[in-house]
């Protein structure tokens, strides 16, 4: 455990001494992350212009259930997309062969093995955009809601983190995949919604099959103070049970890896 | 010059395109996938209508909207800059400078090959759709629909061309897929894909009506489902031939100024 903690500190020292060569970017990311949030909030924008309430939720709610999004979005662009990049070009080379043989577990290697540190900007925002919602509403959340909002926020980011390591499993039997990060990026870019706006299948598959409800919807109704004990329980029950299977699909992949270079 | 033998060698170039194709069957599928985003954007804004008519648009004139862009985006969506910048940042590019046609043609031909397998999924389904739930929403004016066809093909080269020339940035740039985000994000918004652009708050309307984003998608949708007179179709044809034209002297200027600094890392 000690070294694996070692091992991500280092990895991340490296990320940041990488992002601090390029100054300048400083600056572009700051933009780009204030461009994107007005791009993400527009579309609610447009709704809540014509509209009080759309499914029971009125605008500063729903404007916590996008910084909620855009939260775990900046995590899955800081953290997790680079890492899959990375990953899906090593299992191309053949240069995966070298991270197996390291005396570290290979899904903390993989998870971790690149950051993008500007990323914090648009976390910076996602806080923002929460605190001016609550600021909108009048009151802020109880102390009990916000301890149970940042849970599930884990939860949410763990369950993100389990369908990203599937995809990285997949990676191991069809290679070209690069692609993919734009797929998770177009799936989970319907998380901005409220899960309760969408009808029928949709609904359905956005609650259990790709569970971007649990990423930002429920977390969003606990900050409000909205979610009952029992599915409370259910959601960070569900985030772990995703976990857990991605760690098997994981561990199953990685015993039929069979290398490129070899 | 360069075009007659790029003329030339097309047929073998599609038929490239074709094997390549069919070598990364996942990828496309995964493409396929991607682009079904706006189905998921259809039931969010009809369970939004069918509350009562949003700003004009009925349950089913969003339902028309929304499958016309799916049909118009498969057929005109490319990666192309994906691909060049790719190219670039890793020096496969040298490659493809050695050979005696132009990497635009090139990428085209393969991006043309590839069209029949991206839309042979969701193209059916949508069109079957479209004429069975949202055909009181279509236009019915034949001359209208004729120049639907026009209007995806200037699409499709205004789209490639745009993308070719956000790729070739990768020549003067370390971080060209930076950009390639914020292209997304502006065209989601100003070609009308994650929404109709009259829904948009005015004065971004009036910005998307005149930018380069609309004619790569809203221009053929706009088409298909908004009944307008001949003069007002032909005029928005028209415009959009003249940002073909722009857009494509665009990208060579781009590609041509950019090619002679390449170094060619790593080869």
């Amino acid at each position: 455990m000690r070294t694996l903690w070692r091992v991500v500190r280092i990895q991340l020292r490296i990320s940041l001494s990488g992002a601090m060569a390029y100054r300048t970017d400083f600056l572009v990311e700051g933009a780009m992350a204030l461009a994107w949030m007005a791009l993400t909030l527009l579309p609610m924008f447009v709704l809540y212009s014509a509209r009080d309430t759309v499914a029971g939720w009125d605008a500063p709610s729903a404007l916590i259930v996008i910084g909620y999004f855009m939260m775990v979005r900046a995590i899955l662009e800081g953290v997790v997309s680079p890492s899959l990049v990375a990953l899906v070009e090593q299992i191309r080379s053949g240069a995966f062969d070298y991270v197996l043989l390291k005396p570290v577990d290979a899904q903390v290697l993989v998870s971790m093995s690149s950051f993008e540190p500007w990323k914090i900007f648009d976390l910076l925002g996602a806080l923002a955009v929460i605190v001016y919602a609550f600021w909108r509403r009048g009151y802020g959340p109880s102390a009990g809601d916000a301890v149970i909002g940042f849970g599930l926020l884990i939860a949410g980011v763990l369950a993100m983190y389990a369908v990203w390591i599937c995809c990285a499993a997949a990676s191991f039997w069809v290679v070209r995949l690069d692609n993919l990060t734009y797929l998770l990026g177009a799936v989970f870019d319907v998380a901005r919604w409220p899960v309760q706006v969408f009808r029928g299948a949709w609904r359905f598959v956005f609650t259990f099959l790709v569970p971007v409800a649990i990423m930002t919807t429920y977390p969003a109704m606990a900050l409000l103070g909205r979610l009952d004990a029992r599915t409370i329980v259910l959601v960070a029950a569900g985030a772990l049970a995703m976990l857990a299977a991605s760690r098997a699909l994981w561990q199953f992949a990685i015993r039929n890896y069979t290398s490129a270079s070899s | 010059m360069s075009f007659a033998r790029a003329l030339r060698a097309a047929p073998t170039m599609l038929r490239i395109g074709v094997a390549e194709t069919v070598a990364y069957r996942a990828e496309f599928l995964v493409w396929v996938l991607t682009t079904t985003l706006p189905l998921v954007m259809l039931s969010l804004w009809s369970s939004v209508a069918s509350e009562g008519p949003f700003k004009g648009y009925s349950s089913n004139d969003f339902v028309a909207y929304y499958l016309a862009n799916l049909i118009c985006r498969q057929l005109t969506g490319t990666w192309v800059g994906w691909q060049i910048s790719e190219e670039i940042r890793t020096g496969s590019m040298a490659m493809r400078l050695l050979r005696p046609i132009h990497p635009f043609f090139a990428f085209a031909f393969s991006h043309i090959a590839a069209l029949p397998f991206r839309s042979a999924i969701a193209l059916p389904i949508a069109v079957g759709l479209l004429i069975s739930s949202g055909a009181s929403s279509l236009t019915t004016d034949p001359a209208q629909l004729g120049l639907v066809l026009v209007s995806i093909a200037l699409a499709w080269i205004i789209t490639f061309s745009f993308l070719f020339a956000i790729g070739s940035l990768a020549f003067f740039l370390t971080k060209a897929m930076a950009l390639m985000n914020l292209y997304f994000g502006l065209f989601s918004l100003l070609s009308g894909y994650l929404m109709p652009l009259d829904l948009l708050p005015s004065w971004i309307g009036r910005i998307a009506a005149w930018s380069p984003f609309r004619f790569m998608l809203s221009a053929p949708v706009e088409l298909l489902v908004k009944p307008m007179s001949r003069g007002a179709a032909a005029e928005l044809v028209g415009k959009q031939a003249l940002w073909a034209v722009a857009i494509v002297l665009l990208a060579m200027a781009v590609w041509t100024r950019g090619v002679k600094r390449f170094e060619a890392v790593g080869s």
